[in-house]
């Protein structure tokens, strides 16, 4: 059977506007399971046709390939720990702009060998820069992407360290390899018939993709999995250039326009610019000088009974979930607190900064996961202004999102991000190990503050010793 | 040069449609939001099935198989994992 080109252009459209529906069914958790499926039918739909079209003639390299990355995809898919969501997330945009760095390659090389064969349509194409310069720019994103993706996955994997690596004339380094792999990228437009000038290219821009993201640290990855993000959807529009497709075209612009959209929340969110994240050096080790004055003789340290007995007494509790619960694997001993706080009459509700956690929402699947209803989760905005009236603010591994010197200190390096105004809570409890700064490397005065009360220990055991004095008291 | 035109109008059109669609997103649902445009990325599938099933040269036939394999965990795994994701959200609805 075969389709003919109307049918499947017809079909692609189809596919497109599922893709649409999809992503606007996400603007609700009641309609989105049904947006995935949406997209999931979209994507069904531009497979089948496309296996129908009359080029195939082989259908078993194809199966192979899906059966292989089939069970790959729902291996990880279905074993995959929510808090090792991020890094998943991650392998998915790398594997993304893999493909598309394999697909315009095998592109100009199919092109080139009809071109040979004496086809005139192809020696057109291949001396058509609109189609070469495509080519070119589909390796250099896909190769950026996924070489960056793979060092994302393996800082969040702590296969790499976190920590930002720096070092004097980077950014020279980085601009001469770009300069290179443009240079290669010009080569193909002017010389498309040597098509080892396409694997040089993707080789260079695969050192550049690893390079920029070496040197960023492991709190600005929401950022770097955004903006990775994003990438691996141009570089499905960059293929879809080279292939003259509608459909790759539109799924990847939605795809980078999602990418930047999510980049941008980001980087609002700490009040810097995406330049500053990508080359600032945000992060550093910094002197943590006044640390000594600011904490000296002023931080108080309770008891899990105290603050059983605090919140024993209190009407409304806010919990501030950080990377740090993730880190503890707290979120199910905190499902159990919030339940029992709940039962006594006690309103609990989550705050939830947009940074909180190592990917944009990374928080809310975590609290999801453990049974928290959506509506107790609320964002930044939406309770600073209602914090005067809450009776206990419980901060559970975060740190620098809670720290009012953003709103104090002009010269902090966190200065003018919001921040969860947690110490105007009544009174605040900060669950941590110790005293030890955040990512950002600067003492937290919320620790010293009159009405906080420091709780030593880790995440999980404290929760779970606060919720064994509720049930004895 | 005309189709070239047609496809960048597309391009163009569909970064804005793409922008109204997604800043409607809430942020408590925008990990599978990554997830499931991710999966939407691996579109890149159909130029992998085409490169794999043309069989053109034996390289753009291997070539094409490996992309299809990269797309496919992606468009297997993100749609799996970005399901998982938003049923935990649904069930307390």
């Amino acid at each position: 059977m075969t389709l003919s080109k109307e049918f499947v252009d017809l079909a692609y459209l189809v596919a497109s506007v599922l893709f649409i529906y999809g992503l606007k069914g996400l603007s609700h958790p009641r309609t989105a399971v049904r947006g995935n499926l949406l997209g999931a039918l979209g994507m069904l739909i531009a497979i089948v046709v496309t296996l129908f079209e009359g080029d195939i003639v082989d259908y078993r390299t194809i199966f192979i390939g899906f059966v292989i990355g089939g069970a790959i995809g729902a291996i990880l898919a279905i074993k995959i720990k929510m808090t090792a969501m991020p890094q998943l997330v991650g392998l998915y945009n790398g594997f993304g702009g893999g493909a598309s760095v394999l697909v315009a390659g095998a592109a100009l090389l199919e092109v080139l060998s009809k071109a040979q064969a004496g086809d005139a349509a192809s020696a057109a194409l291949l001396n058509n820069p609109e189609f070469t310069i495509s080519t070119a720019a589909s390796g250099i994103i896909g190769a950026v992407t996924f070489w960056g993706s793979l060092v994302a996955f393996g800082k969040l994997q702590g296969l790499v360290t976190e920590k930002p690596v720096r070092y004097t004339g980077e950014q020279i380094v980085k601009i001469l390899i770009l300069a290179g792999a443009l240079f290669f990228a010009y080569m193909i437009v002017v010389r498309p018939e040597i098509t080892t000038n396409y694997w040089y290219m993707v080789a260079i821009a695969s050192v550049l993709g690893v390079l920029l993201v070496v040197p960023i640290g492991g709190a600005d990855m929401p950022v770097v999995i955004a903006l990775l993000n994003s990438y691996s959807g141009l570089a499905a529009a960059a293929t879809g250039f080279v292939l003259m497709n509608n459909v790759l075209i539109i799924a990847g612009s939605l795809v980078g326009a999602s990418g930047v959209i999510l980049t941008n929340i980001m980087c609002k969110a700490m009040n810097r610019s995406l330049l500053n994240v990508l080359f600032g050096g945000f992060g550093e080790v910094q002197e943590t000088e006044k640390e000594g004055d600011i904490y000296a003789g002023k931080v108080k340290a309770t008891s899990p009974e105290e603050v059983a007995m605090l919140l024993e007494s209190a009407r409304r509790v806010v919990i501030v979930p950080g990377y740090g619960m993730a880190v503890a694997q707290a979120q199910h001993a905190v499902r159990d607190l919030f339940n029992l706080l709940e039962s006594k009459g006690v309103t609990v509700e989550f705050a939830i900064h947009p940074v909180a956690g190592r990917m944009p929402g990374h928080m809310n699947v975590l609290l999801a996961e453990a049974d928290i209803p959506y509506d107790k989760l609320k964002e930044m905005d939406e309770i600073n202004p209602q914090m005067e009236q809450v009776d206990v603010a419980i901060v559970l591994g975060a740190n620098d999102v809670v720290n009012p010197l953003a709103k104090t200190d002009p010269n902090s390096p966190i200065a003018g991000m919001p921040i969860i105004e947690v110490d105007k809570a009544k009174t605040v409890v900060v669950i941590k190990r110790s005293l030890s700064p955040g990512f950002a490397g600067i003492p937290n005065p919320l620790f010293a503050m009159d009405n906080t009360l420091m709780l030593f220990g880790d995440g999980k055991q404290m929760v779970q010793e606060i919720i064994n004095a509720l049930k004895e008291g | 040069m005309e189709n070239f035109m047609m496809v960048l109008t597309v391009f163009v059109l569909a970064i804005f449609v793409g922008f109204e669609v997604i800043t409607k997103v809430p942020p408590i649902l925008h990990t599978p939001l990554m997830s499931g445009s991710n999966a939407i990325s691996g579109i890149t599938i159909i130029g992998a099935i085409i490169s794999a099933g043309t069989k053109q040269t034996e390289v753009t036939m291997y070539l094409g198989l490996i992309a299809v394999i990269f797309a496919t965990i992606n468009v297997v795994g993100g749609f799996m994992v970005t399901h998982r994701m938003l049923e935990m959200f649904k069930r307390k609805d």
